[in-house]
């Protein structure tokens, strides 16, 4: 099968009942620990889940191994019907696919503006254009948009080593926004930010469009329970519980587990 | 390192662009490159034939052969040794399939083919060392590019069929093009000032298009570039690519310069002097190339006559070289450019409160 047909079939299966995203039996073991044992995860299209749990119990390596930043020791992983399991992490974004980082990977050395505008140009053609753009090219009127929706505009041509810490983070988001996602794995963003940015950050998250379905890590029950309508809980690199948020928000078990510091069951 | 905000960087317009878009663009060209390009052009007026083509023709050629490493380093945090080497095959090149003394081995073709065709054998070159050398990281990516530096000149100093060994290509001579001796002193300087002109201006252009931005963001963050849907592999590759033709128009220059080319003149010694030119001049911008290039041709064409007139032995030259490499790098481990930009700095902050007097 030619690589066009296999992309014609992902799409007919897209636009279909199947999921977002779809985790078969997914483990990761660093040497002899265990990261990830057995995840098995179906999100919709359009929904949006917060994944819940204790310092070490897998969330970002679960992420890192959606992405493609590791490859996962055993299972597969399915993006709108497609495997993805093999696939490196560009090919993953390209095909809509997004995420922010709980530390800020961003380009210091770089303007915010010229940050979003890579972000933009990553997921379009001319990734290697030699010709620059003008301030009326279409992805750069983008990337301006993409600073405001994160009030970014005042300091738009700074470098981004001179952002404050709630900056860094809001650009870690437009960044995620870049292009048309179709998916986004948030980690942490609520992670340092003040009650004020908080709000803002739970604005964004809830006005994306509906299609837009995504993953919320977030320690803050508070902000996770605002930000979804399904929660999944995590622990030990384990699917410990999943439900609504308000179950979860009732559940003993979960209860136990969040206000006994995460010392287990 | 990272910062690209330098002096002479043109800042982008902020007069909507409808009206003169040429008049706009001449506007922003700063003041120090008018002076510079004016003092630049009538220096044959009143420079002698020994600053023109020894002092500013070598500085010239090795600023490019330099920048092609600062486009690598600055750019892209690869540190290449490989640049010389690359500017060297280009100047072999030119040597065998051009015209030189070595009859039984140089094909003497014309220019119009050899010229390109060493600049694209020096592009491929580059592009299968940068293959290599990519899958590594700092000082391994060093290593990487030594040993193929080092292997290539005793190749070439041991393979007497292609490169004729030890003695290499003697009369390696510029065309005659529009019956004027190429090699003569102010032609000479115009052809190397003209390439090192449209080079310098090259590697500005493309490190705010895509390419050099991606570039950038490599540099700054590999993984966060592959997570934007970015192929970093391929894009160091052709970065590594791309570099190859200000080294290669720079090894072909200095070919015809000095008539020859031998093992020598890739060897392990001039790729250090490379390394040491881009960093002296700082790895933050372009123009550092140059400024380290003409510090370096000073120093080492002047350097024996300040040690003789200090009663010390000519041929410690080198100790003063070091000496002044070692105390630039000290003082300003970004080169003079850093230098330049730290004194700006302090200007330009409040004396009292060490306030940037921008933000008010």
């Amino acid at each position: 099968m030619t690589d066009a047909t296999a992309s014609v079939a992902a799409r007919l299966r897209a636009t279909g009942t199947a999921s977002a995203l779809e985790l078969r039996g997914v483990s990761k073991s660093f040497g002899a620990l265990a990261a990830l044992q057995d995840i098995t995860l179906t999100v919709a299209p359009g929904e949006r889940r917060a994944v819940l749990g204790s310092n070490g119990a897998g969330k970002t390596t679960l992420f890192n191994c959606i992405t493609g930043d590791f490859a996962p020791t055993a299972g597969s992983i399915r993006f709108f019907g497609e495997d993805v399991t093999a696939f490196p992490p560009q090919e993953r974004i390209r095909r809509g696919l997004r995420r922010t980082y709980q530390i800020s990977l961003l380009f210091s050395g770089l303007t915010v503006l010229d940050n979003v505008y890579l972000a933009c140009r990553g997921v379009s053609r001319g990734r290697f254009s030699m010709i620059r753009p003008r301030r009326s090219d279409a992805l750069m009127a983008s990337a301006e948009d993409l600073v405001r929706v994160a009030h970014l505009e005042d300091v738009r041509d700074r470098l981004v080593s001179e952002l404050a810490y709630g900056q860094q983070r809001q650009l870690e988001i437009a960044m995620a926004l870049a292009g048309a996602p179709r998916f986004i794995l948030f980690d942490e963003p609520a992670a340092g930010l003040s009650p004020t940015e908080r709000s803002d950050l739970v604005a964004i998250l809830t006005g994306l469009p509906s299609h837009v379905g995504y993953i919320v890590i977030e320690h803050d029950m508070d902000v996770a329970l605002r930000v979804s309508d399904q929660v999944t809980m995590m622990h030990n690199g384990r699917i410990f519980k999943e439900g609504k948020p308000a179950e979860i928000e009732d559940d003993p078990e979960v209860q136990a587990l969040y206000l006994g510091g995460g010392d287990g069951h | 390192m990272t910062n690209t905000d330098l002096p002479l960087t043109a800042k982008p317009a902020t007069a909507p662009e409808a009206q003169g878009r040429m008049r706009g663009w001449l506007a922003r060209v700063p003041a120090a490159y008018w002076v510079v390009g004016v003092l630049l052009l009538v220096l044959p007026a009143f420079a002698s034939n020994f600053v023109m083509f020894q002092i500013m023709g070598w500085t010239f050629i090795l600023g490019m052969i330099a920048l092609s490493l600062m486009f690598l380093a600055g750019y892209g945090g690869m540190v290449s040794l490989v640049q010389m080497t690359i500017a060297g095959i280009a100047g072999y090149m030119v040597a065998i399939f051009g015209d030189s003394a070595v009859a039984s081995i140089s094909m003497g073709w014309p220019w119009w083919v050899t010229v390109p065709l060493a600049l694209l054998i020096a592009m491929l070159f580059a592009t299968a060392v940068g293959w290599l050398a990519v899958r590594t990281e700092g000082i391994y990516t060093i290593m990487i590019t030594l040993a193929v530096a080092a292997a290539f000149f005793y190749f070439v100093r041991q393979n007497y069929d292609l490169f004729n060994g030890f003695s290499g290509f003697n009369s390696v001579l510029p065309p005659m093009l529009f019956g004027i001796d190429w090699r003569g002193p102010e032609a000479f300087y115009y052809m190397t000032l003209f390439w090192a002109v449209l080079s310098y201006s090259a590697v500005l252009y493309i490190s705010r298009a895509p390419f050099g931005l991606a570039l950038q963001g490599v540099r700054d963050n590999p993984r966060r570039m592959a997570a934007l849907g970015y192929n970093v592999t391929a894009h160091r590759v052709a970065a590594y690519a791309l570099a190859a033709i200000p080294a290669g128009l720079g090894g072909i220059l200095l070919t015809w310069q000095s008539a020859q080319i031998s093992p020598g003149t890739a060897g392990i010694q001039p790729a250090i002097d490379i390394l040491v030119i881009a960093v002296i001049g700082g790895l933050g911008h372009p123009i550092g190339a140059f400024i380290g290039a003409l510090l370096y041709v000073l120093l080492k064409t002047f350097a024996v006559d300040v040690l003789v007139a200090l009663g010390l032995g000519g041929e410690r030259f080198q100790l003063l070289i070091g000496m002044g490499f070692l105390l630039i790098v000290f003082f300003s481990p970004d080169g003079l450019l850093g230098l330049w930009q730290r004194l700006k700095d302090s200007r330009r902050r409040d004396s009292l409160t060490g306030q940037d007097r921008r933000s008010e």
